[in-house]
């Protein structure tokens, strides 16, 4: 299947709901933040690659598939298990591109500028990560 | 306090932003990949420069790869399970946690300590 972009998504999703991710998103940085002045930078260093809203948007999936599936009339618990499981997947193989991201940084940050190291380690995320997906897709 | 209203903002902003582009996509496969979006990062970077300099930075950067095998470990667990064993998605979400804080902070304790 080829990728698209499907806006309907964005009708389901509730206000409360861009709230919480809104929430969780900040909370973890203002964490990792406090983490890094309190315990130093490797530690907070860590936390940047934690999974802070990966559970609230499972459980939005999980949420969203079920309905779409009682609304038909259908049990959605096992579409709803498999889109989550797919999603997750997902995300192990968005890691791998978070790792080059980090290298990037680690390799760049000193000699470079910033907002140029930055820019340029998102891009090398998004291609690694896309890269990764379409070799996985096409096995 | 202002610094971590800054952060809270732009983390904010930056992990809702990753999260509303993952909902765009089809086929979910592909929407997983901003699961793991430098959405963090990116917002705590670049306020580490500012504030702290760039080795700083450089140094979050060194622990952020361990988090990453970390991460790889708590969402291929969670795929997993999803697809093979009858559990909720919030528990399965939470109850893989401990395998992010064990691979993170352990490979952290064994190679950066």
């Amino acid at each position: 299947m080829l990728v698209k972009v499907d806006t309907s998504r964005l009708k389901e999703t509730r206000w409360h709901e861009f709230a919480v991710r809104f929430l969780l998103g900040g909370l973890i940085t203002a964490f990792a933040g406090i983490m890094g002045h309190k315990y130093g930078a490797s530690v907070g260093g860590l936390f940047l690659a934690f999974p802070a809203i990966f559970p609230a948007s499972a459980t939005l999936i999980d949420k969203h598939e079920k309905e779409k599936k009682e609304r038909a009339g259908l049990n959605g618990h096992g579409r709803a298990r498999q889109l989550v499981s797919v999603d997750a997947a997902g995300t192990a193989m968005g890691s791998i591109g978070l790792f080059v991201f980090a290298l990037v940084i680690h390799e760049t940050i000193r000699d470079h500028n910033t907002w140029l190291v930055i820019g340029g380690a998102t891009v090398v995320w998004l291609g690694v990560s896309v890269l990764i997906w379409y070799v996985r897709k096409r096995m | 306090m202002k610094l971590i209203l800054i952060r809270f903002m732009i983390g904010g902003i930056s992990v809702s932003t990753f999260a509303l582009l993952g909902d765009l996509f089809k086929p979910k496969s592909f929407a997983g990949l901003f699961g793991a979006a430098p959405s963090v990062a990116l917002a705590t970077l670049a306020l580490s420069v500012m504030a702290e300099g760039r080795d700083n930075a450089a140094t979050q950067s060194t622990s952020m790869m361990l988090s990453c095998v970390a991460l790889f470990c708590y969402s291929s667990c969670v795929s997993w399970t999803m697809m093979h064993r009858p559990m909720r998605t919030i528990w399965a979400t939470i109850v893989f946690l401990p395998v992010w804080i064990a691979v993170g902070f352990g490979l952290w304790s064994i190679l950066l300590k």
